[in-house]
């Protein structure tokens, strides 16, 4: 084994080598986005900025794709990272994991050199076959969603071959039957009609069947792992917190997805069952957040934000009237992906570093400690200003735009003019440069933690000692 | 009592959870798709609530409806889409035209159509019976010259403005058709409140066209600068 802390592949098992290059991507994606972020959000203020040449259409979509990639490719890594512990033997099919890991990249990157470069096309299939679907989130053109499906096929066969060859922990088999639905629902999305309301019928399957149902428990599969990995808590007691976390997500979240089906012209019962369910959301990530309350103290895993608190009300059709399609669902959608996923992917990453440098010390009186202090402070007071901020704009376009105006486009600029909505814009780009500032620490600390310590990590009492 | 130390009550056991995760999951997905199979048969075009694209042929309104409390969208008189009545299929192909236009200049990108997308531009859900048109006969006109040279307009004392997105005049004419067949779509009342476009009948009025549209014609095209204070 090379020095401690030295950057040493030696020191990774194969999962885990490949995991670290999913890292890299993800930590270049999340750039991206706070990069396209801060463009969009100035043009808010100043329009004329990067006017005809990069609009406000393509920053915006560059924000939002880069979150959902580098999050997948976030989430990729961090299985791959626990797979080889978990199953107790070495990855199945490690050679096409790896392969696809630079097919997957490559065409992240052409989809992201056409979006700059080309933009937009004619109204015609070629163009959302080749260029962009136009439907936010999933703009990726439909080559790419292809590509994603059989890179995911690819990922999920590792996964399942692993653990059906190794141990099947109850980790892997919820693991594994998430990992079913994630791929199967992106096939939703994957059509055309010229029916809006059927197409973003089906649009909502991918969005929040996803984001509020497959990639929390995913979540809740890799926070198991964490906390058995880095706090010693017994396996036993994780494992029933996973399956409790499983029934709470899926109970609320399946057919929560009615909450999006109030105004695009489905039927009127989504009314009741998307109220009710999805007023039920919260609950699960309370429980994650007691779970993770555990881990105060220990940098490695942050304390999950609560999401919830915002969007619980929001989610109620008497009031979604009113904010649907506002600033208030950009306040809420800040808030919970950051809360519920980014710190998540940011504490594998750290896990990462610490194995990847030879599990190093990392816990208290750290050389150079003051780096990840600030940037976590900077990320999370960053995240909070811009969340209050597009609160306050949301709040403002909701009584001027809808409640007095009548939801028409001199009503939906007035609102926008108004002073109370451009302070709130003017705040969120504060709050945006301080996110961007806690990046480039976070950035900055990843490089360099662990890098001169001498001290090994901190060794875990076993499972018999805390039982 | 000590035993229970080790051993956890059957309302706290794993393989309890492990079950309750199975079936709550299995039951939920049953209900949803049962409600879906419902759901896609409503709103498949040509029914009640997503009608058929030859509602183009027709003048589309948006009522109060004192039964349900909402306003919802009435289809109205014969009034064809540039004068032209269309077949089924031709409405088909111009409105799927237009939405095909809708995706590939990223108009989601800024704004909302029913309400999702990105909120840096209006929500397009109503667009075709949106007042800032000016005149019902101006309308058709004025959307598509807008679509064609948006960076020409200045909609807002913000400065926000459309970029020019090489939508052609075809493009531009099925995207009128789109938003015109969109404005039909029973949305329960989304967005509410909304005062539509003035389009009771002119035929009565024998006024010449000119006089009255002028300055309304001015306002679809530049609409506009002046209206903050008269908003506020």
């Amino acid at each position: 084994m090379a020095a401690l802390g030295m950057l040493t592949s030696a020191n990774l098992n194969g999962g885990q080598k490949l995991a670290v290059k999913y890292f890299t991507v993800a930590i270049a994606l999340f750039g991206a986005q706070v990069l396209f972020g801060m463009l969009a959000g100035i043009q808010y203020l100043k329009p004329d900025f990067l006017f005809g040449i990069l609009d406000f259409s393509v920053n915006r979509m560059l924000h939002v794709n880069a979150m959902v990639v580098w999050l997948l490719f976030g989430f990729i890594g961090s299985v791959y990272w626990m797979l080889e512990d978990e199953s107790g033997i070495p990855v199945v099919g490690l050679g096409l994991g790896n392969l696809i890991f630079w097919i997957f990249t490559l065409a992240v990157v052409v989809v992201v050199v056409v979006y700059l470069l080309v933009q937009v096309g004619p109204g015609e299939q070629s163009s959302i076959w080749l260029i962009n679907e136009g439907r936010e989130y999933i703009e990726a053109p439909r080559w790419a969603d292809i590509g994603i499906v059989v890179c995911v096929l690819a990922f999920f066969y590792n996964v399942a071959a692993t653990f059906a060859k190794g141990k099947f922990t109850n980790i892997g088999g919820v693991l594994v039957m998430d990992l079913i639905a994630l791929a199967g629902l992106y096939l939703a999305g994957m059509y055309y009609t010229p029916n809006i309301s059927m197409d973003q019928h089906w649009w909502w399957w991918v969005i929040h069947l996803w984001v509020e149902a497959t990639w929390e428990v995913l979540v809740g599969c890799l926070m198991a792992y964490g906390l058995i990995k880095t706090m010693g808590v017994r396996r036993k007691i994780v494992e029933t917190w996973l399956y409790i976390e499983v029934a709470l997500m899926f109970g609320s979240g399946i057919l929560g997805l009615g909450h999006h089906y109030f105004w695009i012209g489905t039927p009127e019962y989504w009314f009741t069952i998307g109220g009710f369910f999805s007023a039920l959301e919260p609950i699960p990530l309370v429980a994650m957040v007691v779970h993770a309350v555990f881990d105060a103290g220990h940098h490695k895993l942050k304390s999950s934000n609560n999401p919830a608190l915002g969007g619980f009300m929001h989610t109620l059709p008497q009031i979604n009237l009113y904010t649907h399609g506002t600033q208030w669902t950009a306040s809420h959608g800040h808030l919970a992906f950051f809360g519920a996923y980014a710190t998540m992917v940011i504490a594998f990453f750290y896990m990462a570093i610490q194995k990847w440098r030879g599990d190093v010390w990392m816990g208290a009186n750290l050389v150079g400690a003051w780096k990840w202090k600030w940037a976590i402070f900077m990320l999370h007071a960053g995240m909070i200003t811009m969340v209050m901020a597009m609160l306050v704009s949301g709040y403002e376009q909701s009584q001027i735009e809808r409640a007095i105006g009548g939801s028409t486009w001199m009503a939906y600029f007035a609102g926008q003019e108004h002073r109370w909505f451009m302070q709130g814009m003017f705040w969120r780009q504060i709050g945006g440069w301080m996110f961007s500032i806690g990046f480039v620490l976070l950035v900055w600390d990843m490089i360099t933690i662990g890098k001169r310590e001498t001290r090994a990590a901190y060794v875990l009492p076993t499972e018999t000692v805390t039982a | 009592m000590a035993e229970t130390q080790t051993q956890a009550l059957w309302w706290a056991s794993e393989s309890f959870w492990r079950k309750m995760a199975i079936w709550v999951t299995a039951g939920s997905f049953v209900v949803l798709i049962f409600l879906t199979f419902d759901t896609v048969k409503q709103i498949t075009a040509g029914t009640k609530r997503v009608p058929a694209y030859s509602a183009i042929n027709n003048r589309i309104d948006y009522v109060f409806d004192a039964g349900r409390n909402f306003q919802v969208p009435v289809i109205g008189v014969e009034e064809p889409l540039f004068g032209k009545k269309l077949t089924e299929a031709e409405a088909e192909a111009m409105v799927s035209h237009g939405k095909l236009t809708t995706q590939a200049k990223n108009c989601m990108g800024c704004h909302t159509l029913l309400g999702n997308g990105a909120y840096f531009a209006p929500d397009l859900t109503k667009a075709w019976l949106d007042p800032a048109w000016g005149s019902k006969d101006a309308r058709e006109q004025a959307m598509v010259d807008f679509l064609m040279h948006p960076e020409l307009a200045a909609h807002n004392a913000l400065g926000r403005r459309m970029p020019n997105l090489g939508i052609t005049e075809d493009e531009a004419r099925a995207t009128v058709a789109f938003l015109k067949w969109m404005s039909s779509i029973d949305t329960n009342g989304f967005p509410a409140n909304f005062k539509p476009i003035d389009q009771a009948d002119a035929a009565a009025v024998a006024a010449p066209v000119a006089e009255p549209a002028a300055p309304a014609a001015d306002l679809a095209a530049s609409a506009d600068v002046s209206s903050t204070p008269a908003q506020q």
